[in-house]
């Protein structure tokens, strides 16, 4: 394992592992569409817009997932300094920002049919939607300091202070939430989930998980390559600016 | 302990002299209640209805706005470095130095609050809580804001980026803010349950932040 802290290393390994991983992902979520489309019931209040929860409820705890993983690699890379953590913080950033907004928007497409309204400012919708400001954030961040090693410190401090302040945001925004409107008429889903829709549920969010490990690699492949890419150009421009790394 | 008084005392002069600056914060917090007052029409009910939230909305917007100062001059001026040599810990002097904003910019929006109150037509019985409320919360605000101040050190442009940075992570203060405002507006003296949990932001904004804002300092001057 202590072997993939070479970025080298970690290359030809993302190199074998990319094709593997996105077929997995691709192979879940065919899988997945087919239950959560064609094989599993609609539901007895909602008819067949239940099924945007099979695209919506995964999106959200990769949203989650995402989140926490920057944090982790951040306090890796904060406190080991290690690069690669860095450009793992650095290269999920884009990947968890998607999803979110992958989540928001089917959370509004869900809530036309079933709230009818494109936007409620329910407890969880809002603080979804503060969350994709805080990958906004993070992101800006990043591209707003030249430097790299610095830019990663910045940002790992960011994402940390973030990532504590997180339950405490979903704690306020549950209360805001129950100051401003009765929580019942915004209860989404019935009594329970039945077992039929769990299936699809978890098929989608495990093939959600791998698409992002696929991306992940990728990402941070070619921010490796960037990187050595602008050693190489600084190299080229002269002596007088050489960086030893 | 005296030097942080030093820290504090410098800051303050700084503030009270010309080309501090002090005024403008207050100056943008009462225009921007004029903005939403123009915006939302002279319905006297809708703005005394909502006169709480949008005294904490512009507030808000305007300690924001005074973020970037924090840190910002001392660091180009080169006196930051000074004030690292002192040997108290870095993020001891974070803290003096968002408890000197927070006395230069914010206490002052919290003095002028209750009369931009009675321009929006905020209902009597919610005057202490308001200003209480201002006052437990905004501290909270002056140290977020010190730690953005900090992470933007080295950046040449970054007060839009700052508010961006800050503006999720206020939505606490924000949201008991004016939940106490209101609370104590509708009969309840003591503005329960928001005031409590306002001031366990402000009071764990108090532990963790300084921390944080220290470590983006040594980070950005190193």
């Amino acid at each position: 394992m202590y072997d993939l802290a070479n970025p080298q290393r970690f290359d030809a390994f993302a190199r074998t592992m990319t094709p593997i991983v996105a077929a997995g992902g691709a192979l879940l979520l065919i899988a997945g569409l087919y239950f959560s489309l064609v094989n599993s019931p609609a539901d007895y209040q909602q008819g067949d817009s239940v099924r945007i929860m099979y695209v919506h409820v995964p999106a959200a705890w990769m949203a989650m997932i995402c989140y926490s993983s920057m944090a982790v690699a951040s306090a890796v890379g904060f406190i080991w300094k290690h690069p690669l953590a860095d450009v793992a913080a650095k290269s999920t950033a884009p990947i968890g920002a998607a999803f979110t907004f992958l989540a928001l928007v089917t959370g509004s497409l869900w809530g036309k049919p079933m709230w009818g309204t494109w936007w409620a400012w329910d407890a969880r919708l809002t603080s979804v939607l503060i969350l994709f400001f805080m990958y906004l954030g993070y992101i800006a961040l990043w591209n707003a300091i030249d430097d790299k090693t610095r830019a990663a410190r910045i940002a790992a401090i960011a994402c940390l202070v973030g990532f504590i302040n997180i339950p405490i945001i979903k704690f306020s925004v549950d209360g805001w939430n129950s100051l401003h409107q009765p929580a019942s008429v915004f209860r989404k889903g019935g009594p329970s989930i039945d077992g039929s829709m769990l299936t699809p549920l978890f098929l989608m969010g495990l093939a959600y998980t791998l698409i992002y490990a696929a991306l992940l690699l990728v990402a941070m492949r070619s921010e490796l390559a960037e990187r050595r890419i602008a050693r190489l150009q600084q190299t080229a421009r002269g002596p007088s600016k050489v960086t030893i790394e | 302990m005296s030097k942080l008084a030093a820290i504090l005392m410098r800051d303050l002069r700084l503030a009270l002299r010309a080309g501090g600056g002090a005024g403008n914060t207050v100056v943008f917090f009462a225009l921007t209640i004029v903005i939403f007052a123009l915006a939302v029409g002279p319905d006297r009910a809708a703005l005394s209805a909502n006169a709480a939230a949008i005294l904490w909305t512009a507030a808000t917007l305007a300690a924001m706005l005074s973020f970037d100062r924090i840190f910002q001059a001392d660091f180009e001026d080169g006196s930051l470095d000074t004030l690292l040599e002192t040997t108290e810990p870095v993020s001891l002097v974070a803290l003096t130095k968002a408890a000197a904003h927070w006395l230069t910019t914010l206490a002052p929006l919290i003095l002028t609050a209750p009369i931009l109150g009675l321009l929006l037509g905020l209902p009597e019985t919610a005057y202490g809580p308001l200003v209480l409320s201002l006052l437990v919360g905004t501290p909270a605000l002056s140290l977020l804001g010190a730690f953005a101040s900090a992470l933007a050190l080295s950046l040449r442009r970054a007060s839009l980026l700052m508010t961006i940075l800050t503006a999720p992570l206020l939505t606490p203060a924000l949201i008991f803010g004016v939940g106490a405002a209101k609370a104590g507006a509708s009969g309840d003296p003591l503005c329960q349950p928001a005031m409590m949990i306002l001031a366990a932001v402000s009071l764990s904004s108090c532990v963790v932040l300084p921390l944080a804002t220290a470590a983006a300092i040594r980070f950005n001057t190193e």
